[in-house]
C-alpha cells in the first residue's frame, strides 16, 4: 500500500532529495563555488524529471487516500513548471556570477519551490494544497530578498513576505470554514456537498475566501499591489522566475480547486472568476501604460495576461480548462523568451531596466531587436503569432460559456494593452539615437532562449507544437 | 498544379526569408541585391500568378483552385478564390512589383524595407484567399505589423502618432469581429467560409437590456464586423487614420496602402456581410447608404481646402470608397458589380496618383502645393500623366473610373434615390479639388526659384507609370474582361441575398401575423 503510494510521489521525492543532498553537499565542500555547477545540475535534473513525467505517466493515479493526485492534469501543468524553472535557471547563472549574488543555496531554493509547485497541481485535498503553497511560497520570499545588500531586494522580499502571510491566512480561513462545513478536507468530499449545483452559505465563504488567496498568488486584481514592486525590486533572475512556474503553478492549482471540490456548483464561483477576469484585464492595461521600468511594465503585463487564463477558468468548462492550459503554456515560453531579452540589458556592467535605454536598438542588435519585437507583439496577441491563438481559445471558451461580455471587454482590453507593447516596439524601432542606450550583452544562453523562444512564436503558427491536444487530454481529466 | 494559390501566397514571404537569413544589409552593393531580389520575387509572384487568372473559370459561381488542410482547433488551412475574389489577387500582385520599383531611392534599411514589403505581400494576398474564418483574420490582422513598421520607420516627420493612431484604430475595429467570428463558430460549429454562407444565422429579434435588436444575432454579428470593415474601408467618420497614415507613409507604403489594404474593407463586405447576414445587412442597409452620401460629400468639401497633396489625395479616397459602400449595399447586380469594378479602378489610379506625388517629393521634399506651380515648364511628361490620372480620379468618361462610379450610381438609383442624388454631387466635386490641385501644382508660369532646376520624370519613373496608364485607359474603354469574370459570381451573391431578405421578411410578417 504505502509502496504504490510512494511509488506515484517520486518525482516529488527524487527532486526534495537530490535538494537536500546537494545542499548538504555544497555546505561541507566548496560552498558558493560550486554554485555554478548546481545550477546546471540542478536544471539538468528538473528537465530529465520534466521528461520523464511527461513520457511515463498514464491515468489518473491517487495517494494517500486522495490527498494526491497524479492525473494527466497535474502532469502537463508540471511539466511546464520543471521545464520553465529549468530554463530561468540556466538564464540566470552566469548574470547572477556575474554580479556575486549566485549563492549555492539558489538553485536549491528554486528546486524546493518546484517541488511545492508540482505539490500544489497535485493537490487533491485542502492539507496537500496548503502544504505545497507554503513550500513554494516560503522558498520565494528567501529568494525574492536574496540580494541582502540592496535595500529594493529585500523590500521586496519583506513586502512579498508580509502579503503573502496575509493571503495565507485568508486561504487558511477558507479552508477551515470548507472544512466545518463540509465535515472533510478531501476535494472528492467537499464536492459531494453542493446540493442542486449550489453550495450552502457557508461554504459560500469559504470559496470566497479560498479564491481570494489563490488571487493573491496568481497576483489577478485586487489582490495583486505586490506585484508591481516585488518585480522591479528582485533580482532580474528572480523576477523571471516569478512570471513564470509559480504562475503556471497557481493557476494550475486554481483550477485544480474550482473544479475538484467546487465542479458541481460552477454557477457559484463562474461570476467571482470572470469579475477578477475582468478586473486584472483591464488594470494591467491601463496602468502598465505610464511605465518605463521595463520590470514593472512586465509585472503589468502578467497581471493583465493572468486575466485572460482567468477567463478560461470563469468558462467553467472542460474547454476553459484546455484554453487556460495553453494560454499558460504559451504565456511561460513568451515570459522565458522575453526575460532573457531583459537580462541582457545593460550599461557599463550595470543592469538597466529603463526603456528609454532601448533607442534605436535595431541598428545595434537586429536580431536580438526583431526576436523581441515578435515576443512584444505575440505578448499583444496579434497574429499570426502564437500569443493570438491563446486569446483565441480563450475567448471561444468563454464565449460558449455565455460569457460574450467578458469576451468583449477582453478584446478591448487586450486593445489598450497593446499600446504599451507597441511602445517598446517603437523605443527599438524608431526612436532616435542617444548616447546612453543600453548595451546588449547576452550570454550564448540567453541569446538561445530569447532566439528559441521568438522562434517558437512564428512556428507555432502551424500546430502549435500539439500542445493543444495534450492541454485537451489534460483539460478532460479534470473536468467530467 | 494543384497548390498554385499557395505558391502565389508564400513566395514573397519566402522571398523575405531568404534576404533576412542570406544576405547582409547596410553595404551599398547588398541593398542593391535586395532591391533586385524583392523585384525579381514580386515579378515572379506576378507572373505565377497569371495562372490563376488563365485558370479560372467565370462560369463557375464557386470556390475554384481549392486547397485545403487540417490546423488546430478544428480550424482549417482552406485557400480558394472565386469571381469576387481572384482579381483582387490579381490586383495587389500587379501593383507589387510597380511598388518595389518605385521605392528604389530608398536609402535607409534597405533590407528591412524591402522584408517588410515582401510579407506584406504575402498577407495581404492571404486575405483575398482565404476560406476559413480564422485564417482570413489571421492575414488581414497580421499585415498591421509589417504596415506599423513601413510608417514607423520609413514615414515622415510625424511618423510615430500616425502609426500608432494606425494599428491602434483598426485593431479595436477588428478585435470586435473576431469576438463575433467566435460567436459563429460557437453557432454554427464550423470556420469554413464556404460553409457559413450557405449557414442561416438566427434572425429573430431580441432585446439587450432592453434594447430590441431587430435582426437578433445577424445585426449583431453585422455590427461586429462592421466595426472593422468600416474602420479599414475606411468609412465616414471612422475615416481620420487614414489622412494621417497616408501622409506620413513612403510613398511606396501609401500606394500599397490605398491600393490594395482599403480593398480589405469593401472585401469583407461582400464575403461576409452580404452573404452571412442578409438579414442584418437588410436591416442596416439604409444606414450604411447615407453614411457613404455623407462621407461623398464631406470628404470631397474636406479635399477642397487640403494644402498637403498626399491628404488631398487620401480624403479623395475616402469619397471614392464612399462609392464603394454604396454600391455593395445597393445589393443589385450593378451596384456590387460596380463597387467591385470601382475598387480595381481605384486601386490603379490613387496608386497612380500618390506615385504621381511621389515623383516630385523625391525632387523637392515638400508635399505643400503650395511650393509648386508650372511644373508643366519643366515635366512636360509628367504633366501629361499626372492630367490622365486627375482625370481618371475625376471619373472622366473613357477612363476606368467613370465605369465604376457609373455602376454604382446606376445600382443606388434603383434602390434610393436620394442618396442616389446626394452622391452625384460627389462626382461634381471630386472635379472640383482634383482639377484645381492640378492646376495649382502644373499649370500657370513657373515662378518659384527652387523649381528652376527641377527635372522631367526619369526612364524608371515612366515604365511604372506605363502599365498603370494602360490598365486605366483599357478597362475605360472596354470594362468587359472584368465584368465578365466577376458577373456570374456577383449574380449568385445577388440571388442568395435577395431570397434571404424575402425570407427573413415574409418570417417577420409571419411572426406578426400569428401575434
Amino acid at each position: 500500500m504505502i509502496s504504490a503510494d510512494l511509488n506515484i510521489i517520486l518525482p516529488e521525492i527524487l527532486l526534495s532529495v537530490f535538494a537536500m543532498v546537494a545542499l548538504l553537499g555544497a555546505v561541507y565542500t566548496e560552498k558558493d563555488k560550486l554554485a555554478p555547477t548546481l545550477v546546471w545540475i540542478t536544471a539538468a535534473v528538473m528537465a530529465a524529471m520534466a521528461l520523464w513525467i511527461g513520457t511515463s505517466g498514464s491515468g489518473t493515479n491517487e495517494a494517500f487516500g486522495g490527498m494526491f493526485i497524479d492525473d494527466g492534469f497535474a502532469r502537463f501543468a508540471k511539466v511546464t513548471i520543471l521545464i520553465s524553472a529549468a530554463a530561468v535557471l540556466v538564464m540566470s547563472q552566469e548574470y547572477m556570477q556575474r554580479r556575486g549574488i549566485l549563492r549555492f543555496e539558489y538553485p536549491m531554493l528554486i528546486a524546493l519551490a518546484a517541488v511545492g509547485m508540482m505539490m500544489m497541481v497535485s493537490a487533491g485535498d485542502l492539507m496537500a494544497l496548503y502544504m505545497g503553497l507554503e513550500l513554494q511560497s516560503l522558498s520565494l520570499y528567501v529568494v525574492a530578498s536574496l540580494r541582502r545588500d540592496s535595500v529594493k531586494s529585500t523590500e521586496a522580499g519583506l513586502k512579498y513576505f508580509v502579503l503573502g502571510a496575509l493571503s495565507s491566512g485568508l486561504l487558511l480561513y477558507g479552508a477551515s470554514l470548507t472544512y466545518g462545513y463540509a465535515g472533510t478536507t478531501l476535494f472528492s468530499g467537499i464536492v459531494q456537498t453542493a446540493t442542486e449545483g449550489h453550495l450552502s452559505l457557508g461554504m459560500l465563504f469559504g470559496l470566497v475566501f479560498l479564491a481570494s488567496g489563490l488571487a493573491f498568488k496568481v497576483s489577478a486584481v485586487p489582490f495583486h499591489m505586490w506585484t508591481p514592486d516585488v518585480y522591479e525590486g528582485a533580482p532580474t533572475p528572480i523576477t523571471a522566475f516569478f512570471a513564470t512556474a509559480p504562475k503556471m503553478a497557481a493557476m494550475a492549482l486554481f483550477a485544480r480547486l474550482m473544479h475538484d471540490a467546487f465542479g458541481q456548483a460552477v454557477g457559484d464561483w463562474s461570476q467571482v472568476i470572470a469579475l477578477l477576469s475582468l478586473l486584472s484585464m483591464f488594470l494591467g492595461a491601463v496602468a502598465a501604460i505610464g511605465q518605463t521600468n521595463i520590470k514593472r511594465l512586465m509585472a503589468y503585463s502578467s497581471i493583465a495576461h493572468m486575466g485572460y487564463a482567468l477567463m478560461g477558468l470563469a468558462a467553467g468548462s472542460a474547454l476553459g480548462v484546455q484554453a487556460l492550459l495553453i494560454y499558460m503554456a504559451i504565456y511561460v515560453t513568451m515570459n522565458v523568451g522575453t526575460f532573457a531579452f531583459i537580462l541582457s540589458m545593460e550599461r557599463d556592467g550595470a543592469p538597466v531596466t529603463d526603456i528609454s535605454g532601448l533607442h534605436m536598438l535595431s541598428k545595434r542588435e537586429p536580431a536580438k531587436a526583431l526576436a523581441m519585437l515578435v515576443l512584444l507583439f505575440s505578448l499583444a496577441g496579434v497574429p499570426p503569432l502564437v500569443g493570438f491563438f491563446g486569446k483565441l481559445y480563450v475567448l471561444r471558451a468563454a464565449y460558449e460559456a455565455g460569457l460574450a461580455w467578458l469576451a468583449v471587454a477582453g478584446v478591448v482590453a487586450s486593445v489598450i494593452g497593446a499600446f504599451y507593447y507597441l511602445r517598446i516596439v517603437f523605443y527599438m524601432y524608431f526612436g532616435e539615437e542617444r548616447d546612453d542606450a543600453v548595451e546588449m550583452r547576452s550570454s550564448p544562453v540567453l541569446y538561445g532562449l530569447l532566439m528559441a523562444s521568438a522562434i517558437i512564436m512564428v512556428a507555432g503558427v502551424v500546430n502549435l507544437f500539439g500542445i493543444e491536444g495534450a492541454a485537451a487530454a489534460a483539460a478532460a481529466t479534470l473536468v467530467n | 498544379m494543384d497548390n498554385l494559390l499557395s505558391i502565389v501566397t508564400f513566395l514573397p514571404a519566402l522571398a523575405a526569408l531568404i534576404l533576412g537569413l542570406f544576405l547582409r544589409g547596410g553595404t551599398e552593393a547588398a541593398d542593391k541585391n535586395a532591391k533586385w531580389l524583392a523585384l525579381f520575387a514580386t515579378g515572379a509572384t506576378f507572373v505565377i500568378s497569371l495562372f490563376i487568372l488563365f485558370q479560372f473559370d467565370p462560369a463557375n459561381t464557386g470556390m475554384q483552385m481549392v486547397e485545403q488542410g487540417d490546423w488546430l482547433l478544428g480550424l482549417q488551412y482552406k485557400l480558394g478564390v472565386d469571381g469576387i475574389s481572384v482579381l483582387f489577387v490579381m490586383l495587389t500582385t500587379f501593383m507589387m512589383p510597380l511598388v518595389i520599383a518605385a521605392s528604389w531611392d530608398v536609402k535607409v534599411r534597405v533590407k528591412e524595407y524591402m522584408i517588410a514589403f515582401l510579407l506584406l505581400e504575402t498577407l495581404m494576398l492571404g486575405v483575398f484567399m482565404a476560406l476559413d474564418l480564422v485564417l482570413f483574420y489571421l492575414f488581414f490582422e497580421a499585415g498591421l505589423i509589417p504596415m506599423f513598421l513601413i510608417i514607423g520607420i520609413w514615414g515622415g516627420k510625424n511618423r510615430i502618432y500616425a502609426s500608432f493612431k494606425f494599428f491602434l484604430y483598426t485593431f479595436l475595429g477588428s478585435v470586435l469581429m473576431l469576438v463575433a467570428m467566435v460567436g459563429m463558430f460557437a453557432d454554427a460549429g464550423t470556420t469554413d467560409i464556404p460553409t457559413l454562407m450557405k449557414h442561416e444565422f438566427a434572425s429573430e429579434t431580441f432585446s439587450i437590456l432592453g434594447v430590441q435588436v431587430i435582426g437578433g444575432l445577424q445585426t449583431m454579428l453585422f455590427l461586429a464586423f462592421f466595426a472593422s470593415f468600416a474602420v479599414k474601408m475606411p468609412m465616414w467618420p471612422v475615416h481620420t487614420w487614414l489622412p494621417d497614415a497616408h501622409v506620413q507613409a513612403p510613398t511606396a507604403g501609401s500606394v500599397v496602402l490605398a491600393a490594395i489594404l482599403l480593398k480589405m474593407g469593401g472585401y469583407g463586405f461582400l464575403r461576409f456581410s452580404l452573404p452571412m447576414f442578409p438579414v442584418g445587412s437588410d436591416v442596416m442597409t439604409d444606414l450604411v447608404l447615407w453614411m457613404s452620401a455623407i462621407a461623398i460629400v464631406y470628404t470631397s468639401l474636406v479635399a477642397l481646402v487640403q494644402e498637403d497633396m498626399k491628404k488631398l489625395i487620401a480624403y479623395s479616397s475616402v469619397a471614392h470608397m464612399g462609392y464603394v459602400t454604396m454600391g455593395i449595399f445597393a445589393g443589385n447586380q450593378q451596384g456590387i458589380d460596380g463597387a467591385i469594378f470601382q475598387m480595381l479602378s481605384h486601386g490603379f489610379i490613387s496608386g497612380a496618383l500618390f506615385l504621381c506625388v511621389g515623383v516630385i517629393y523625391d525632387r523637392m521634399h515638400t508635399r505643400e502645393i503650395d511650393a509648386y506651380g508650372g511644373l508643366v515648364n519643366r515635366m512636360p511628361a509628367y504633366a501629361v500623366i499626372f492630367m490622365l490620372f486627375t482625370m481618371a480620379n475625376v471619373g472622366l468618361p473613357g477612363t476606368s473610373g467613370f465605369i465604376g462610379e457609373f455602376l454604382t450610381l446606376m445600382g443606388i438609383f434603383q434602390v434610393n434615390t436620394w442618396v442616389a442624388m446626394i452622391a452625384t454631387t460627389g462626382v461634381i466635386l471630386s472635379a472640383a479639388y482634383a482639377l484645381w490641385l492640378y492646376r495649382r501644382v502644373v499649370m500657370g508660369d513657373l515662378i518659384k526659384e527652387s523649381l528652376k532646376a527641377i527635372t522631367d520624370m526619369t526612364a524608371r519613373e515612366k515604365w511604372i507609370f506605363a502599365p498603370l496608364v494602360v490598365m486605366t485607359i483599357w478597362l475605360g474603354v472596354y470594362p468587359a474582361p472584368v465584368l465578365d469574370r466577376i458577373g456570374p459570381s456577383v449574380e449568385a451573391l445577388v440571388a442568395d441575398y435577395q431570397l434571404a431578405i424575402a425570407d427573413g421578411d415574409s418570417a417577420t410578417q409571419h411572426a406578426q401575423a400569428s401575434h
